[in-house]
C-alpha cells in the first residue's frame, strides 16, 4: 500500500460523497468539490470516488484529465493567472509572465516547490480594458508593468513568509 | 414484430427490421463495409470513420455503424466520394501511426494494414506528428505483464479495447484520457496494467484492429500467415470456449479466441494465454514402472500394460473385483470416459468408478435429478444477457467461469438486477445491486427465508406451482418457519436485505439462478440445491428463456464424464445400474455381464483404501493428492494400496505414488468431444502430435481391454461416439458430422433433433417438479475456542484445479507464483498479521504456512484459500465430512486458527500485483 493511502485524510471526501449518494451524473460536481477541499485531485481521492460511484477508476481519471479545470498534482496556495490574450499580448504580457516565473524559479509556469504559487498562462480573462492584467486567486490586477506585477506577487510572498515564521 | 423496412444498398434491394444499422443490414446482404471501431459485441461509437457511406439525399457521408436504416434509403458503399473519404481517413490515422509493419507481430493480422493496402494509403500524404499517444519513440512499449504488450504508437483510438474492457468484461481497466491531440488510451494515472483492475483476458487484444496490443506468446515465432490455426475447445473450465491453437512446424506457438456458440469470441486469461504446459519439458513421454529399488523407471508400453493387466487380474482373483476402483477424468473426452467406465464395468467387473464431479457437483446431479429428473444446467450460457434478474450464489463467476461472468455483466448493463450471495466481496458481489454476505454454510436459511417472503407477500407464480409442480404444501409449511428475522440470525444478513432480495427476484419476469461450489461443497449440498430449485419453481423460473437453475460446471468435461456414466450408480446417460432392462442393454452391446449393485464413490474409495478393503486403484487424469479433502488421509489411503496405476500428462503429486504411470496425450493431441456446462457437445481436434510415446487415453484403454480379452476395435474416436450414442438416449442423435461448428446440446435423441437449449419447457424430465422441504443445519465443523475461524476454499482466476497445467503455463505462473490466505483486515489487526506476512493455517487435520493477503473483501471470522498450490495446499486442512446423499465432502467450510510467522527475507506480497513478487517459501507441514 502506498504512503499516500495512509496519509490521505478521507473524512472530507466522505462528506462530499455522502452528499451525492444515489444521484446520477454526480461525477463532475464531486470532482469539483473534492478539488476545492484538497486543492487538487489526489490519486487516493480518485480511487475512492471511483469506488464510491461504482465506476471504473480509469473512467474517473479520463474525466479528470479531459477537463482543464481539474488538476492531478498539488497546486500552489495562490494561483497566478497571467493573461496572454490578444490585448494583453500586444501590451507586453509575455514580459510580465517571464518576470514572475523567473523570479519564482518556474521555467514556463507551474507550481513552486514550497507550494506557495502556481503560475499559469490564460487566454483571456475578459478585462481587455485593463491590459496587461493578471489574476491572483480571485483578485484582479490591471495595467501592469513587470515591476508592478512583481511588487504585487511579493506582497503575497511576504504574507506566505510571515505565515511560515 | 414491426413492419420490415425496405432499402437499396449498391443497387440491391434489401429488407430488414427497424432499428438495424446500415452496416448490419449490409453485412447480412453480404456487402462488406470496412470498419475499425465497430464490433459486434460493443456499442457503436462511430469514431473511426472508415464505414462512411453515401446516402442519397443526405448532406454528408454517414457512418454506417451508427445510422439506422430508413424506408426507401439508397445507400452507396463504394462510390467515388466514399472511397476518397475513406482514403483520407486512413491517411490521417497513418500520420500518427508507427509504420513499422516490417517487424510488427500483428503484420498479416491487422485491419489497418489491410485497409491501407486496399485503399492505397501510405501515411505520407499528411505531415503529422507521429507517436503522440503517450510515447516518445516507437518501440517504447509497456511490456511488464507476462501476457501482452501495449504499443501506443500504433493506437488509432478506435476504443474497442476500452469498450471491451468496460462493456463486456466489466472491469474498465483502461479509458480515454486527456483530450484533443493528446488523447490516449490509459489506465488510471497511467500506471502499468499490472497495477490496474486488468484481469488479462486479452479480449482487448483480440478486438484491437492494429498492432497496439500484441500477445507476448509466440512473439518472433511466426505471423498469422505462417502458422496454421487449429480450432478446438479450451481445456479449463466448463464454459466450453472455442479457441484456436497456432501451429507451426509441429509446435504450438500461441493460441487465440475464436467465435464459438458458448463464448462468442471471448475467452479468459487461461484460455487465451495458458496453454504453454502442453509442450512443457515435464510432460511424461514413456510409461514408468516402479521397480524393486522403489523408483519409477521408464519402460515399454507392452511391459507396463502387461503388468497392469496381470496385477489387476491377480487382485481381482484374490480379493474380488470390488477390491479394485477407478477414477475417470473430467479433463478427458467423452469417448475416453465412456471407455473408462466400460473397462471398469466389463473388464474388471465393478461399479467402483467415479471422478471429480464427486468433489464439485455431485450434489447438483443428485439434487436436481430428484426434483427435476435431470441433473444439469437448465438453460444456456448466453441467455443471461437477456435475463431481468440474476441471482448468483456460491459462484465467484468472474474468476471461475469468466466468460459467463462477461455474459452476466452484459445482462447487468442491459438492465438486469443482480443479487449476489457470497461471504466474500468478489468482483461479481461488488457489481451487484444487492450483496448478501452470509455466513459460509447458511445457504438454506437464506433461501428458505427468501421463499418465506415471496409467499408472505403473494409474489409466487401460482399458475406454475399449480400446473407444473407437486409437494408445494410441505415447502410452504417449512419455509413458514424461516422468517427473515430468524434467517438474519442464522446467516448474518440483515432481514431487510433478505426481504429486498426476495422481492427483487420474484418481481421480475425472467429470473435465473446461477450457482456453483459455494452451494454444492457442503455436508448438506443436496439440500442446498433443493432449496434453490424450490425458489426457482416458486417463482415459475424454469423452462423459459433466460431463467432456470444453472449449476456452472467446473471442468471442461465434467458434464460429459457424468453423462458417460463415470459414477458408481449409473451407466451412460444416467441409466441406473440397478435396473435390469437398462443393464441388459449394455450387457448385450458389451458382451459381458454387468454388476447390479452401485459401487463406491471417490471419498469412499479413499477410505476403503486406507482400511484395506480396496487393493488397487486405476486413476486416469485426476490428482486426488491435491484435489481431495484431508490430503494426509488421501496419502495414507493411496500408500496402503497394493497397486496404483496413474495415467496422466504429468508426474502429478498422485502419480508420484503410483506403481505404474502411463503417459497420456493432452487435449491438443487427440480428437474427441467435450460437453460443456450448458450440455453442449463440441469437437476437440488434434493440433500436434504427442511427446515421446504418450498416447491418447482412449487408445491406452483399448490396449488394456485387449489384455482382458476384449477387442473393442476402435480406430477413430468417432466410432466410439457412434457406439455410445446408440446406448445413451440423450446422446442418441449426436455424431461427429453434426458437431461442426456449433455442437449439439443434449438431450438430442435422434439424428434429426436440433438439440435442447432449455430443459423442462413443457414438462419436467420426471413429470412434475418436486418441491422438497429442507432445513438449515450447521456445517459439520463449526468454529470453537481452539479453531475460531472458518476456512472456505476455492479457485482463483489465474490458476486451475491442482495447478498441474496452469503452474506450467509460464505466463500464468509468472503472474501468480504461489498460494495465499485471504484474511479480513479487522481480524488481521487483532491477530497481529500484516499484509504479505507468512501465517500458519491450522485445522484439526494439519497445518500449512502461506502468506496473508489482508483485505476488507472477506467477512470477519472467515478466511479463504485457493486450492491450486501444492506448497500451500488448502486441502491439507479441509474436512471429509460428507453429504449423506451425494457423498460430496464439505470443502467449503472447516474450522481453523491462524498463527502469524516471522517474516522471512524481504517484506512484500506477491498475490495482488504479481510480477514483482519476492520468492516466497511456503512449507507444507502436518502432511507426513
Amino acid at each position: 500500500m502506498s504512503e499516500s493511502v495512509q496519509t490521505f485524510d478521507g473524512a472530507k471526501l466522505n462528506a462530499i460523497l455522502s452528499r451525492f449518494v444515489g444521484k446520477p451524473g454526480a461525477l463532475i460536481p464531486i470532482l469539483q468539490q473534492t478539488q476545492d477541499e484538497y486543492g487538487y485531485l489526489p490519486r487516493e481521492a480518485v480511487r475512492r470516488i471511483a469506488r464510491g460511484l461504482r465506476m471504473p477508476e480509469a473512467q474517473v481519471y479520463g474525466v479528470a484529465t479531459f477537463y482543464a479545470q481539474f488538476h492531478l498534482k498539488p497546486r500552489g496556495r495562490h494561483i497566478i493567472r497571467v493573461c496572454l490574450g490578444t490585448a494583453c499580448h500586444v501590451r507586453g504580457a509575455e514580459m510580465i509572465f517571464s518576470r514572475i516565473t523567473s523570479a519564482l524559479d518556474l521555467n514556463g509556469g507551474g507550481t513552486t516547490e514550497d507550494l506557495a504559487f502556481t503560475v499559469e498562462k490564460v487566454a483571456c480573462l475578459g478585462c481587455c480594458g485593463l491590459a496587461p492584467m493578471m489574476m491572483i486567486d480571485d483578485e484582479t490586477y490591471g495595467r501592469l508593468t513587470p515591476k508592478s506585477a512583481m511588487e504585487i506577487v511579493n506582497g503575497y510572498l511576504g504574507e506566505t513568509l510571515a505565515r511560515a515564521s | 414484430m414491426a413492419d420490415a423496412i425496405k432499402l437499396n444498398i449498391d443497387g440491391t434491394d434489401v429488407e430488414t427490421q427497424p432499428g438495424t444499422t446500415i452496416i448490419d443490414v449490409a453485412t447480412e446482404a453480404g456487402i462488406e463495409i470496412p470498419k475499425l471501431c465497430q464490433h459486434r459485441l460493443l456499442s457503436a461509437n462511430g469514431t473511426c470513420r472508415m464505414c462512411l457511406v453515401e446516402v442519397e439525399g443526405a448532406r454528408t457521408l454517414l457512418t454506417a455503424c451508427t445510422t439506422p436504416v430508413q424506408p426507401g434509403m439508397k445507400v452507396s458503399t463504394r462510390s467515388e466520394q466514399v472511397l476518397r473519404a475513406r482514403r483520407s481517413v486512413l491517411e490521417f490515422l497513418l500520420a500518427e501511426h508507427s509504420l513499422d509493419c516490417l517487424v510488427c507481430e500483428r503484420s498479416g493480422d491487422c485491419r489497418l494494414q489491410d485497409y491501407a493496402y486496399e485503399y492505397g494509403a501510405d501515411g505520407r500524404q499528411i505531415a503529422g506528428k507521429h507517436y503522440e499517444r503517450g510515447v516518445e519513440e516507437p518501440g517504447e512499449v509497456e511490456a511488464d505483464n507476462p501476457f501482452f504488450v501495449r504499443d501506443m504508437s500504433k493506437c488509432i483510438l478506435c476504443g474497442r479495447c476500452v469498450r471491451m474492457c468496460a462493456e463486456v468484461m466489466g472491469y474498465g481497466a483502461v479509458d480515454f484520457a486527456s483530450r484533443g491531440a493528446e488523447t490516449k488510451v490509459a489506465t488510471s494515472f497511467e500506471m502499468p496494467l499490472t497495477e490496474s483492475s486488468c484481469v488479462f483476458c486479452g479480449n482487448c487484444v483480440t478486438a484491437c484492429p492494429t498492432g497496439a496490443l500484441q500477445p507476448k506468446q509466440g512473439a518472433r515465432q511466426g505471423r498469422a500467415y505462417e502458422y496454421e490455426k487449429v480450432r478446438t475447445i479450451c481445456p479449463y473450465c466448463g464454459v466450453g470456449c472455442s479457441i484456436n491453437l497456432h501451429v507451426r512446424d509441429g509446435r504450438i506457438i500461441g493460441s487465440s479466441a475464436v467465435e464459438g456458440p458458448a463464448n462468442r469470441g471471448l475467452v479468459c486469461v487461461k484460455g487465451h494465454f495458458g496453454h504453454g504446459w502442453i509442450q512443457d519439458e515435464d510432460r511424461l513421454t514413456r510409461p514408468l514402472v516402479r521397480k524393486d529399488d522403489g523408483e519409477l523407471h521408464p519402460t515399454s508400453w507392452d511391459e507396463a500394460l502387461d503388468l497392469v493387466a496381470e496385477r489387476l487380474r491377480t487382485i481381482k482373483s484374490k480379493h474380488g473385483s470390488d477390491a479394485i476402483g477407478g477414477l475417470a477424468s473430467a479433463k478427458c473426452t467423452n469417448e475416453e470416459n465412456y471407455l473408462f467406465q466400460r473397462f471398469m464395468r466389463s473388464c474388471v467387473a465393478t461399479n467402483n468408478v467415479d471422478h471429480c464431479a464427486r468433489l464439485c457437483h455431485a450434489s447438483t446431479v443428485a439434487g436436481l435429478a430428484t426434483v427435476f429428473g435431470s441433473g444439469a444446467m437448465t438453460n444456456s450460457n448466453w441467455e443471461f444477457e437477456s435475463s431481468d434478474v440474476l441471482f448468483i450464489t456460491g459462484s465467484n463467476t468472474t474468476e471461475t467461469h469468466p466468460v459467463i461472468g462477461a455474459v452476466v455483466e452484459r445482462g447487468r448493463r442491459a438492465g438486469a438486477k443482480l443479487i449476489v450471495a457470497d461471504p466474500r466481496v468478489t468482483d461479481m458481489a461488488y457489481r451487484a445491486d444487492l450483496h448478501l454476505q452470509h455466513h459460509p454454510g447458511s445457504d438454506i436459511a437464506l433461501l428458505n427465508a427468501m421463499a418465506h417472503v415471496i409467499l408472505a407477500e403473494g409474489l409466487e407464480d401460482k399458475e406454475f406451482i399449480e400446473n407444473r409442480t407437486e409437494g408445494f404444501a410441505e415447502v410452504k409449511e417449512k419455509v413458514a418457519e424461516y422468517s427473515p428475522e430468524r434467517a438474519a440470525e442464522l446467516t448474518g444478513v440483515p432481514a431487510a436485505d433478505i426481504i429486498e432480495a426476495a422481492r427483487m427476484f420474484a418481481r421480475e419476469r425472467r429470473g435465473a439462478v446461477l450457482y456453483s461450489m459455494g452451494i454444492t461443497q457442503h455436508s448438506k449440498g443436496v439440500d442446498n440445491v433443493k432449496a434453490i430449485a424450490n425458489l426457482a419453481m416458486l417463482t415459475g423460473n424454469i423452462g423459459r428463456f433466460a431463467t432456470g437453475v444453472n449449476p456452472l460446471r467446473g471442468q471442461n468435461n465434467v458434464q460429459g464424464a457424468c453423462d458417460m456414466g463415470c459414477i458408481p450408480s449409473h451407466l451412460p446417460g444416467y441409466q441406473l445400474v440397478s435396473k435390469k432392462e437398462l443393464r441388459s442393454k449394455f450387457e448385450r452391446a458389451w458382451g459381458s455381464p454387468l454388476r447390479a449393485d452401485p459401487g463406491l464413490t471417490m471419498i469412499e474409495m479413499i477410505n476403503e483404501a486406507a482400511d484395506g478393503g480396496l487393493r488397487a486403484l486405476y486413476i486416469m487424469g485426476e490428482n486426488p493428492m491435491l484435489a481431495d479433502p484431508d490430503i494426509t488421509h488421501v496419502k495414507e489411503g493411496l500408500e496402503n494400496l497394493d497397486f496404483l496405476v496413474v495415467q496422466d500428462v504429468f508426474l502429478t503429486e498422485t502419480a508420484q505414488l503410483a506403481d505404474v504411470v502411463l503417459p497420456a496425450a493432452s487435449f491438443a493431441e487427440k480428437s474427441g468431444t467435450f460437453t460443456n456446462t450448458e450440455r453442449r457437445v463440441q469437437l476437440v481436434r488434434p493440433a500436434v502430435s504427442s511427446p515421446g510415446e504418450a498416447k491418447a487415453d482412449w487408445r491406452i484403454l483399448c490396449d488394456l481391454a485387449a489384455r482382458f480379452g476384449q477387442s473393442w476395435g476402435y480406430e477413430e474416436s468417432a466410432e466410439i461416439m457412434s457406439d455410445l450414442s446408440a446406448l445413451t438416449p440423450s446422446y442418441g442423435g449426436i455424431s461427429y458430422d453434426r458437431l461442426d461448428p456449433v455442437g449439439l446440446q443434449w438431450p438430442c435423441p435422434d439424428a434429426d433433433h436440433p438439440g435442447t437449449p432449455i430443459l423442462h419447457t413443457e414438462t419436467f424430465a420426471r413429470g412434475k417438479g418436486l418441491f422438497s422441504p429442507v432445513d438449515h443445519r450447521p456445517p459439520a465443523e463449526v468454529p470453537n475456542g481452539e479453531f475460531p475461524i472458518v476456512l472456505t476454499t476455492g479457485r482463483m482466476l489465474y490458476h486451475f484445479h491442482t495447478g498441474s497445467m496452469t503452474r506450467r503455463a509460464p505466463s500464468l505462473h509468472a503472474h501468480v507464483p504461489t498460494g495465499y490466505v485471504e484474511v479480513n483486515e479487522q481480524d488481521a489487526g487483532h491477530l497481529g498479521i500484516e499484509h504479505g506476512q507468512p501465517v500458519k493455517v491450522i485445522s484439526r487435520r494439519g497445518g500449512v504456512v502461506t502468506q496473508a493477503v489482508v483485505t476488507p473483501n472477506i467477512k470477519q471470522g472467515v478466511v479463504f484459500m485457493p486450492f491450486h498450490f501444492a506448497e500451500a495446499a488448502a486441502n491439507v486442512l479441509t474436512n471429509t465430512a460428507l453429504d449423506p446423499v451425494a457423498k460430496i465432502p464439505e470443502l467449503k467450510v472447516c474450522a481453523v486458527r491462524l498463527e502469524p510467522q516471522p517474516w522471512e527475507g524481504a517484506r512484500g506480497c506477491c498475490c495482488e500485483t504479481s510480477g514483482e513478487s519476492d520468492a516466497f517459501e511456503a512449507t507444507n507441514e502436518g502432511s507426513d
